[in-house]
């Protein structure tokens, strides 16, 4: 089956090279793709002196609008599988194969990589955590099925859900609203236990400021999601 | 002639003037003057006639006519800049469509480039 790792960077110059080295010794027979989104570093020289498929984005879309282009990409070019794994190397390649596991064996047509599934020893902001553990309650009502990291961006998805994707993907802050629309469409989801690394540099896109305003406007995102058509 | 109805005749005759001088100069396009045209066109009118005024005022039980047109205008900026909202999110979404295809095209190009380089060195080896 062929493979597509969609590695989504925006100013990332100082951890890309590293996540470039650990998916190139850890993953194999997969492409690697770069979804450079604006970045105002020297982000995408470097992932392209790399070798690696680039996208590089005229601007700045969000990480919603890069993660589209990575899948249109992946439903242009034919691939079966697409994993997405964040380019500030907090997603370990090693164990991307946890995931591909359930995709090839058609077990779901998504599969996450939490991080609380198994342990709780990672540690995040208390605002993100409760933010988390809210998505987590409201997703696991609505989807019918345990969601214990819905904010994760390390997941792998099969032929159906790229096809959807590069159709419908939420913009500003896709991966608790994607997984709304992957079950109104009747697509199956399942979460995979995965170990993550703290980050190796950037800054994350979610501060504790933030934090209150990306909940207000998720929670509105999937309840206006349920009443769209 | 009261003044404020001088005003209001004024008011809405400036709108209407400037959003047809605007169309005919094509800084605006027809899609988004008809509802410019609209407003001015109705506000026109009850501001012209204090006898529909009246009765419409009367008939939705507006006690002083005139705050009937400031009811009116407001009305009509709420849905001028819903409308706004509205062909702004349509906009949004084909820009970035726009981004996202110019990404994948560039990086299309890159391949052929690559090949091309290629093919040339071969060529004159």
């Amino acid at each position: 089956m062929r493979t597509l790792v969609i590695v989504p960077a925006y100013n990332e110059e100082e951890s890309l090279p590293g996540v470039i080295r650990d998916l190139r010794e850890n993953v194999h027979l997969a492409d690697i793709l770069v979804v450079n989104d604006g970045s105002k570093d020297a982000t995408n020289r470097i992932a392209q002196e790399s070798g690696v498929a680039v996208l590089n984005l005229p601007f700045n879309l969000g990480i919603g609008g890069a993660m589209q282009a990575g899948y249109l990409y992946a439903e242009q070019r034919g691939y079966d599988i697409a994993v997405q794994f964040d380019g500030d190397g907090q997603h370990l390649a090693g164990e991307i194969q946890k995931l591909l596991l359930h995709v090839r064996e058609g077990k779901a047509d998504l599969v996450i990589g939490s991080r609380f599934l198994d342990q709780g020893g990672y540690n995040t902001s208390v605002f993100r955590k409760s933010g988390i553990w809210i998505f987590s309650t409201i997703l696991s009502r609505m989807l019918g099925m345990r969601v214990t990291d819905s904010t994760s961006g390390f997941r792998a998805a099969n032929r159906r859900v790229i096809e959807f994707f590069s159709r419908t993907y939420p913009d500003d802050y896709p991966e608790v609203e994607a997984l709304v629309l992957l079950h109104k469409a009747k697509l199956r989801i399942v979460e995979v236990a995965v170990n993550m690394r703290e980050r190796t540099g950037g800054t994350s896109s979610i501060t504790p400021l933030r934090s209150v305003y990306y909940m207000v406007k998720v929670l509105l995102a999937i309840f206006i999601d349920l009443l769209k058509k | 002639m009261d003044v404020l109805k001088i005003l209001a005749i004024v008011g809405s005759g400036t709108v209407l003037l400037l959003v047809v001088e605007l169309i005919r100069r094509g800084r605006l396009k027809e899609r988004y003057s008809l509802l410019w045209l609209f407003a001015g066109g109705v506000l026109l009118v009850l501001s012209s006639s204090r006898t529909i005024l009246e009765y419409i005022s009367n008939l939705v039980g507006i006690y002083y006519p005139p705050s009937f047109l400031f009811l009116l205008a407001f009305l009509f900026l709420l849905l001028i800049t819903l409308h706004f909202s509205v062909t702004i999110s349509g906009l949004s979404e084909k820009n970035k469509r726009l981004a996202q295809e110019l990404a994948l095209l560039r990086q299309e190009m890159r391949e052929l480039m690559l090949v091309w380089t290629d093919s040339k060195k071969n060529m004159n080896e």
